[in-house]
């Protein structure tokens, strides 16, 4: 069994996100950092790894499409436990949009042939959560997102997720696509041996080209959406913010504040 | 004639959601607007006084698959293609939810459209639909254009209001809808189970809410005694309830309930997002976090930056204090 997991570098969040006002996209200069949401969905790979007899699960691959920096985040992916990366980079790729990205990924997906795809539930970033219904629809594969417990047993996947109503118990068959919610696990942290031994596994760069890519469906191109207008959201009145020094002189301060409004 | 079609979800009693139905409201405003019609899709075993009901909130049309499945995503990405390919529809219209996430995703590979998500609204521009959508944790009001048709609109929850008029009636229209072979391989073991005691929190005043912050289950209590003290009741976001510390009936926002209570006391919410869209219309917003970056910060009416185990027994006791007084 092959697992592939989809990652994405995004930035930090100790960095203010931005956008570029030129070219109506996010501004990635200061991209540095592995999603947190996709850890858990490399945690969730290699916890299927651990629960299986030995060598059942084959290797474990993170896949990322994105600029030359993205290999922090393959590094990252790496000493998190997985065998080996890929990056899909290429100019062409850039301003992609969820419809153009969603098909540019399926396309290496396509040549790794896995048995099972995970990623995490959202990027940090775009806070898109659709890219893993996109990239099973283009693979051909049955897909579920925001899963919090996966049981793997023969060639199917018993998965748990909330949905509207409550609590869904869905059976998938292999091979299929899953997007992972940050409730199914705690990511582990890498050791220190393994950060070092990160730079050493084998990564694969490919272009456009090598993933057979149509320059036509991806980028500025071959994106479905254009942003025409970015603005400020409404102003509205900042509320009132306390920094708790004194226990005694705060909890004085909100009760005053309930008072003032008649809520006590 | 172009049209915008709309997805209404159900429950296995036939009750439609909400978000749906504003959705439907939605998409018949913008269709009048753009000399167009709305519909409606709907899956599996609805009657046809289900399906006519539905032209109440503005779909001239409901589209039926009875062959297709309720629940999972892929079997109605195939029903929706088909409806969409066949009738010429401009548009897609989704209402806040995760199906519809999904739903608006496959059907973003299958047709090569374009797809926008957690809208807030939508306008009619230049012939066309524009969506609004706030990024980077809503600090900035994106308008997007669609390059092509159809174009596929994922609204954020409660985005948009049901509006039900007397006497609409919406022509039934059944379709043979042929699966693809990946849709039928994920199949629902059990829909909709309630995990946890059934907690009342949409009749509450008052509701303090509990968050990862606190650390363990244990530590609702702590929002227990201060829910006791204000004469409210005690909530949840999903993180702490997928973990099992408090009841799923408990749980507001994206996939739980929308509350809009006098005061709402989040302790040890980050405020993310899909927490935010079930609670943002409270009257009266506190919260406790010691993240001075916490989203929560930001939309919130008092914020306390602080440690909530130090903070809320001493509120407690001096909120007991003053009502008693």
């Amino acid at each position: 069994m092959k697992i592939c997991v989809l990652v994405k570098e995004v930035p930090d969040a100790a960095v203010e996100k931005r956008m570029d006002p030129n070219t109506m996209k996010l501004d990635r200069s200061g991209e540095k950092n592995l999603n947190p949401f996709d850890t858990h969905a490399i945690e969730a790979a290699m916890q299927i790894k651990e629960g299986l007899p030995e060598g059942t699960v084959q290797e474990v691959v993170a896949v990322t499409m994105g600029p030359e920096s993205a290999v922090r985040a393959l590094h990252k992916a790496v000493s998190l436990g997985a065998d080996r990366s890929v990056q899909l980079t290429d100019d062409a790729l850039a301003g992609s949009d969820v419809c153009a990205s969603g098909y540019a990924l399926a396309q290496v997906l396509k040549s790794e042939q896995p048995d099972l795809v995970l990623l995490g539930q959202q990027s940090d970033d775009g806070e898109c959560y659709t890219m893993g219904a996109v990239v099973a629809d283009h693979l051909q594969m049955p897909s579920l997102t925001q899963v919090i417990q996966i049981d793997v047993s023969d060639s199917k996947l018993r998965c748990e997720r909330q949905a509207e109503y409550g609590y869904d118990t869905v059976e998938v068959e292999l091979p299929a696509v899953i997007s992972v919610g940050d409730a199914i696990n705690e990511p582990r942290y890498p050791s220190l041996k393994a950060i070092m031994g990160a730079k050493k596994k084998q990564l694969d760069k490919l272009s456009a080209g090598d993933a057979q890519i149509e320059a036509s469906r991806v980028g500025d191109e071959g994106s479905r959406t254009k942003v025409l207008a970015l603005n400020p959201p409404p102003a509205k009145e900042k509320g009132t913010i306390i920094e708790d020094e004194d226990t005694n002189e705060t909890v004085e301060k909100i009760v005053a504040w309930l008072d003032e409004r008649k809520l006590l | 004639m172009a049209g915008i079609l709309v997805y209404a979800l159900h429950d296995d009693e036939g009750n439609f959601n909400k978000n749906s139905q504003g959705a439907i409201s939605e998409a018949a405003k913008l269709a009048g607007e753009l000399g167009a019609e709305a519909a409606a899709l709907v899956v599996g075993d609805v009657s046809d006084e289900g399906a006519q009901s539905l032209g109440a909130f503005g779909a001239s049309k409901v589209y039926r698959a009875k062959n297709v499945p309720e629940g999972l995503a892929q079997p109605i990405v195939d029903a929706m293609a088909k409806v969409i390919q066949d009738e010429a529809f401009d548009y897609v219209l989704f209402g806040g939810g995760l199906l519809g996430f999904e739903i608006g995703a496959g059907l973003t590979a299958r047709l090569g459209a374009g797809v926008t998500m957690e809208v807030t609204d939508v306008k009619v521009q230049d012939g066309g639909l524009v969506a609004v959508r706030p990024i980077l944790q809503d600090s900035q009001i994106a308008e997007v254009q669609y390059v092509g048709k159809p174009g596929i609109i994922i609204g954020r929850l409660n985005a948009f209001d049901a509006v039900a008029r007397d006497g609409g009636s919406a022509e039934v229209v059944d379709v043979d809808v042929e699966l693809s072979p990946w849709s039928t391989k994920a199949t629902m073991v059990t829909r909709g189970e309630q995990r946890g005691a059934d907690v009342n929190i949409e009749d509450a005043d008052y509701l303090v809410a509990g968050g990862r912050g606190l650390g363990k289950a244990e530590n609702f209590e702590l929002c227990e005694e201060l829910a006791k003290a204000l004469g409210g009741a005690v909530a949840a976001t999903r993180a702490v309830v997928d973990a099992g510390w408090f009841p799923y009936a408990g749980q507001i926002g994206q996939t739980g309930k929308t509350v809009a209570p006098k005061l709402y006391l989040a302790a040890g919410i980050s405020g993310a997002i899909q927490h935010k869209v079930g609670m943002q219309s409270s009257e009266n917003i506190v919260a406790i976090n010691k993240d001075p970056n916490a989203p929560i910060f930001e939309f919130c009416d008092l914020g306390i930056v602080g440690d909530l185990h130090k903070i809320m027994p001493k509120l407690t006791e001096a909120v007991k204090a003053k009502k008693g007084a």
